[in-house]
């Protein structure tokens, strides 16, 4: 048996897990190592499918059938004596008192991570009882410390509710809290913040990083987002298709990065912090004052009864113009309205009080919200909608050529070889094979369906195009790809985008001008650079400095800039 | 909580009187009444009818009235005397006639309910966690069995058996010598041997569908992330299945005390014909045939309340286990 360096916890040694599949063996993870060190904070950092989270899960002994542990150590210090993880049962009584005792474990989704039926309470004191002899009593009042450690207000109270009455944050909170129930000394952290809001994402990463210090664990962190890495990790390890390609300190991985692929996904990264260059908005190209496409005044839509206190102004009096040519982002956070301002705009969500005038081919203008069904099939024609998850967007059941002809068959306009010419037209503009015509969705890749998905778009001949997060499913280098070939057609057929996103760096490297939406209300408009670099509201002050630095030595989300929203 | 419970009790007092009215309504939809019906039989059999005997059977039952007045007649003689009319046929107050098979018919569905249960919960959860083993496709092919052969076929073929090779008495839910005896320990284990074989007949097919209902929902919840999180806890690997997933695929199950009562009544009548059974099912099939009105219509009416009892208990007990839909 080796010895362990003196601050190592835990140490991972050649770890290859194997997934025996019907077909084919695949190799998820092959050769791993590293070390976890008490106090430090290691980032697997990788795009997805790269085996971060079953290398993860592995330490735990919890991988899914048919994957299994086919060689190397994981190594825990256990006292004076080290234990071999991957030589235990995962069944056996050992291995259970090291999960959650030793080890513990958070993980990305926080909605569906807490059992929906048993209350948090509960499910928190479990997780105690399981790794003392407490007894009912003794755990809730522990539950509640854990509660109160993890900053949930009035835990008492909170810790009988359910997890559908908390919040993504909250949930987090208790996930966190859960964890911590036994004491472990190495906390796994499974992209513990990608499905939350900047903002929560960093007040999360900062509760992680306190109880980590105060408690000297060691953890370990797994993300795909490069700018985290940058605020929270000592070191890094990278991982693309089941290999470590490079490890080190932060530091040098982000200043002095050897592997092409740690490069790559640096630039993809840091690229996207930064405005597209040598591009000027298309307001200030022309030479005459310029006439909007669409305008959007005093839009409005309430849900629920006008006047009754449950009513939610989910959209509250916004005006903006869109003007041919601009890339007009509208951020703001999950609840702030932005996705439903997006439907306003096309009425698939009737407003409630506003106008919407759209400026037609011939200069005509036309009030949107005054259309009846048959008119605003036309105005659907030339106002087309891409939608955020490349995956559920695209019926399994049709082709590549259905699903992009669909719209062309639908108004009637194509059909046999036209169709199949038109389609082969798309696939090449927005940079598939027309070869891949006949085949189905499931043979494409996260991009290269959301790719599908602006061909798809792109059928009408549209004017406006609205991307509803479409690029928030996919990974950092596809996303920058996306972008890019966005900017690419925008140029070529003249578009002029509605660009809704909650990731700010997405709408600094894409849009000309953004809105800023907060409950509802849109509190500042400008250009994105400006936006960016020199917010004037405090709200977006608060969210363009949670968004995390991708450079080591310059943290910018530890001395953020905090925002108290006033009460309504 | 009470309130709700006040609420749903309330919305089902017109749902009754809708269903009343309905049930009454397709009871006299067919041309012709109990008489016409009666008089046919008897010139059949070579019998003289008195036509002023018939007149006279007609006014006392007040088939000459308008629909409107027979069923307000009927109803309110439920409601203000618990009368539920008279039977022609077994000439006889309906009430007598239909408490008794009420009672059995309850007790066979509730024992089905109960067999359903025990039977399906493992088995799903077994077929579920073990998914494509040998085991689970053995439960997979009885349970398309179950599925797929008529239930009165079952019947007979378990008939048989119990005839030929256990020696009872078969057909009923007791002995010949019982059949009039009164409730003694001898005659509740006699009661206890004949039920076994109308309890797996009319559970068969329940069963069969609710271990694939359980499996199919159990082997979506396994592999969500709370079970993940239940497991990193440290739990037994049981615990982890027994609390987590299987609570939350538990729903069909309760659901399933909404669907048994009305699907033993209607669904297994051939059944209970088959297998002589005194519960609703045959009396209201040939109360239905002789157009035996008050019979048949009181015989709706009662399962149709029973029906509505069933879903409100099962939406409440859905409620208790799952808080999701007690909040909305």
């Amino acid at each position: 048996m080796t010895d362990l360096a003196e601050d190592v916890v835990l140490s991972v040694e050649n770890l290859s897990i194997d997934f025996r599949l019907r077909t084919h063996i695949l190799h998820a993870v092959e050769n791993v190592s590293f070390d976890l060190k008490r106090g430090q904070t290691l980032c697997l950092v990788g795009e997805s499918g790269s085996g971060k989270s079953v290398t993860a899960r592995s330490l735990l002994q919890i991988v899914d059938r048919p994957g299994s542990i086919v060689g190397g150590r994981i190594l825990l210090r256990n006292g004076s004596e080290i234990t071999d993880i991957a030589r235990l049962d995962p069944d056996s009584r050992t291995m259970r008192a090291i999960r959650g005792r030793r080890i513990g474990l958070i993980f990305q989704e926080p909605m569906s991570s807490l059992s929906p039926v048993h209350t948090i309470g509960s499910q928190i004191a479990e997780a105690v009882r399981l790794h003392s002899d407490l007894d009912k009593r003794a755990a809730r009042a522990k539950t509640v410390e854990l509660l109160r450690q993890v900053e949930i207000p009035n835990p008492e109270q909170m810790a009988d509710r359910y997890t559908f009455e908390f919040s993504g944050g909250m949930r987090q909170r208790a996930m966190i809290a859960m964890a911590l129930a036994g004491n472990p000394d190495i906390l796994i952290a499974d992209e513990p913040t990608t499905a939350l809001d900047v903002t929560t994402q960093a007040e999360i990463l900062d509760l992680i990083k306190r109880l980590q210090v105060e408690r000297g664990m060691a953890m370990l962190l797994i993300t795909h987002d490069m700018g985290i890495v940058a605020e929270v990790a000592d070191e890094v390890a990278v991982m693309r298709f089941g290999r470590i390609v490079e490890r080190g300190p932060v530091d040098a991985i982000y200043h002095d990065a050897q592997h092409p692929y740690t490069r790559q996904l640096l630039a993809s990264t840091v690229k996207l912090t930064r405005h597209v260059e040598g591009r000027v908005p298309a307001v200030a190209a022309s030479s005459q004052p310029p006439q909007p496409i669409l305008s959007v005044r005093n839009l409005g839509k309430t849900f629920g009864w006008h006047g009754r206190t449950n009513s939610l102004r989910a959209v509250d009096d916004a005006n903006f113009d869109l003007y041919p040519g601009e890339n007009l982002g509208i951020v703001g956070e999950s609840g702030s309205g932005k996705t439903t301002l997006g439907r306003l705009i096309l009425r698939t969500v009737e407003p409630t009080t506003g106008s919407v005038v759209y400026r037609n081919r011939d200069g005509g203008q036309v009030e949107v919200t005054s259309l009846t069904k048959k008119e605003l099939r036309g105005f659907h024609r030339e106002v087309r909608l891409v939608f955020q998850d490349p995956f559920a967007s695209l019926n399994p059941r049709m082709t590549v050529k259905d699903v992009i002809g669909d719209p062309l068959i639908v108004n009637g306009l194509a059909k046999g070889k036209a169709l199949e010419e038109r389609v082969a037209e798309l696939m090449r503009l927005v940079g598939l094979d027309p070869m891949g015509m006949e085949r189905y969705p499931h043979a494409f890749s996260g991009g290269q369906r959301q790719r599908i998905g602006i061909a798809r778009a792109l059928a009408l001949d549209p004017r406006i195009i609205i991307a509803d997060e479409a690029t928030s499913a996919l990974d950092v280098s596809i996303r920058s790809q996306i972008l890019d070939l966005l900017l690419d057609i925008k140029k070529r057929l003249n578009l002029s985008f509605i660009f809704i996103s909650h990731d700010i760096s997405v709408v600094r490297y894409f849009c000309d001008r953004v809105a800023v939406m907060h409950r509802g209300k849109i509190v500042e408009l400008g250009e994105a650079e400006q936006i960016c670099t020199a917010p004037q509201e405090a709200y977006t002050k608060s969210l363009i400095s949670a968004v995390p630095n991708p450079d080591p030595r310059d943290k910018r989300m530890l001395h953020r800039h905090r925002f108290v929203a006033p009460a309504n | 909580m009470l309130g709700y419970i006040f609420k749903r009790v309330l919305y089902m007092i017109p749902t009754l009187f809708g269903m009343s009215l309905i049930s009454f309504l397709i009871i006299q939809l067919p041309p012709g009444d109990y008489l016409t019906s009666m008089i046919a039989t008897m010139s059949d059999s070579g019998q003289a009818v008195d036509p002023a005997q018939i007149e006279r059977l007609k006014e006392i039952y007040g088939f000459d009235d308008p629909f409107y007045i027979q069923y307000l007649k009927w109803i309110w003689g439920i409601v203000s005397r618990g009368d539920f009319g008279h039977s022609f046929e077994w000439n006889q107050p309906v009430s007598g006639l239909i408490w008794a098979r009420m009672g059995s018919t309850l007790v066979i569905s509730l024992l089905s309910l109960l067999f359903v249960w025990i039977v399906a919960l493992p088995i799903g959860i077994y077929s579920a966690v073990r998914r494509h083993s040998v085991g689970d496709h053995v439960f997979t092919f009885f349970g398309f069995i179950g599925l797929a052969v008529p239930n009165f076929i079952l019947a007979l073929v378990l008939m048989y058996v119990a005839y030929r090779y256990l020696g009872q008495s078969v057909g009923g839910l007791n002995s010949p010598q019982f059949a009039e005896a009164p409730w003694s320990l001898a005659k509740v284990g006699d009661f206890l041997a004949h039920l076994w074989i109308p309890i797996i007949i009319i559970g068969a097919s329940g069963t069969a569908a609710l271990i694939r209902i359980l499996r199919a929902n159990l082997t979506d919840e396994l592999h969500k992330p709370y079970v993940i999180t239940a497991r990193a806890k440290g739990l037994p690997e049981y615990k982890v299945i027994l609390k987590y997933p299987v609570r939350i695929a538990l729903n069909p199950f309760v659901s399933a005390i909404g669907w048994v009562l009305p699907h033993l009544v209607s669904g297994v009548t051939i059944t209970a014909i088959v297998l002589n059974l005194p519960t609703a099912g045959p009396l209201l099939f040939r109360a239905l045939v002789s157009q035996d009105m008050y019979l048949a219509g009181s015989f709706i009416l009662l399962l149709s309340a029973l029906t509505l009892v069933g879903m409100l208990l099962s939406d409440l007990l859905l409620a208790l286990l799952d808080p999701r839909i007690r909040f909305n």
